[in-house]
């Protein structure tokens, strides 16, 4: 919980000096970004997080967008329900997809179009269970607006 | 009455091929969809007026003549969407002919006060630039979600907003009664399967 008392999360720090923040790590694969048209304010920016151990991603910032969130995304029934998340939980050693279906970072306050093709620098912090921050830097893929969105995936491959 | 007897004297006119058209979407047969609802019984959308992005209005009865595929979304839609959208690209590749010419799709936005006519003409085309996107005042929105019972609201988000929002498909026969429902979960190829079903018979 985040009621974790700070003082034990920084004296786990201290005992285990540098070495600890080397420990935690979070691997990126597969990060890409839906591809704007023009005036268009906002896109999606979709990935795979694997953390070494328990783990959530607490925040995105990016250069192409004045505000970055993540957004969840559910189906209930035929109403598809949108909220954005403080945090998402990535525990050790298990992928955690980012995609159209699900959990998914907003990339609002669009300064210019974002082309099919570019790359969109994304800063992913990452926070382990002892409150140890992590910044991950990742270049994501642009695709095509039309590209899959994951579910004719899921069905059809 | 007055409608029914046009639409007699039109059907009359077409000839015995246009009266088996008639017999073959009378709703009481019921079609047989697989995969959609069957939608025949049900009243929704008729009375929409709205502005394409070249600023024409548009009703319904703009889009006689060919089977409309009409659902709702916003361009900063990250899901549900573009699948919708991306879904549609593969239903109309799926159809051939006579069939593919009939297939309209029509995307009608939820946030009109951030797509623009010029972002929603340019998200749609780059899908498919046979694909129609509807816009309206927030209060014209509003009424037509209304009349297609579709849901939607606001949610804050930041110092912005996202929105959550119904996801179904309605098609409507080339005479512009609602003839079918798709869910959103429904693939590309189970669409296509109902939507033929539909225009073999009307």
């Amino acid at each position: 919980m985040s009621m974790q008392p700070i003082k034990r999360a920084l004296a786990a720090v201290a005992l285990c000096g540098l070495a600890l923040p080397a420990l935690a790590q979070t691997t990126v694969s597969d990060a890409w970004v839906r591809a704007s048209v023009p005036q268009q304010q906002a896109t999606g920016a979709f990935m795979t997080l694997t953390a070494s151990s328990d783990s959530k991603l607490v925040s995105v910032a990016s250069p192409v967008a004045k505000t970055v969130q993540v957004h969840e995304m559910t189906m209930k029934g035929d109403v598809m329900g949108m909220r954005e998340v403080k945090s998402v939980d990535l525990p050790a050693g298990k992928p955690v997809t980012l995609d159209p279906n699900g959990y998914h970072v907003m990339l609002i306050g669009l300064g210019q179009q974002v082309k099919e093709g570019d790359h969109v620098p994304l800063t992913l912090t990452i926070e382990d269970a002892k409150g140890a921050k992590e910044t991950v830097q990742v270049e994501a893929e642009v695709r095509a607006l039309t590209a899959g969105a994951g579910h004719d995936h899921a069905h059809q491959h | 009455m007055t409608d029914l007897l046009t639409r007699r004297a039109v059907v009359a006119g077409m000839g015995v091929l246009g009266l088996g058209l008639l017999a073959g979407c009378n709703p009481a047969r019921g079609l047989d969809f697989k995969y959609g609802k069957n939608m025949s019984n049900e009243i929704l959308g008729r009375k929409f007026k709205l502005k394409d992005t070249q600023g024409n209005e548009r009703s319904l009865s703009s889009f006689y003549g060919s089977m409309p595929m009409i659902f709702f979304g916003f361009t900063q839609c990250p899901a549900v969407c573009p699948t919708a959208l991306a879904r549609a690209v593969q239903i109309r590749n799926m159809l051939k002919g006579r069939d593919r010419e009939l297939f309209q799709v029509v995307f009608i936005t939820l946030d009109p006060e951030r797509d623009t006519p010029e972002v929603l003409d340019a998200y749609v085309k780059a899908f498919d630039p046979s694909f129609t996107a509807l816009t309206g005042t927030p209060e014209e929105i509003d009424a037509v979600a209304r009349e297609f019972k579709v849901f939607y609201e606001k949610v804050p988000a930041g110092d912005t907003y996202t929105i959550s929002h119904s996801s179904t498909s309605y098609v409507y026969d080339t005479r512009g009664t609602l003839r079918l429902s798709l869910g959103h979960s429904l693939n590309a190829k189970e669409c296509t399967e109902d939507l033929l079903t539909l225009m073999e018979i009307c």
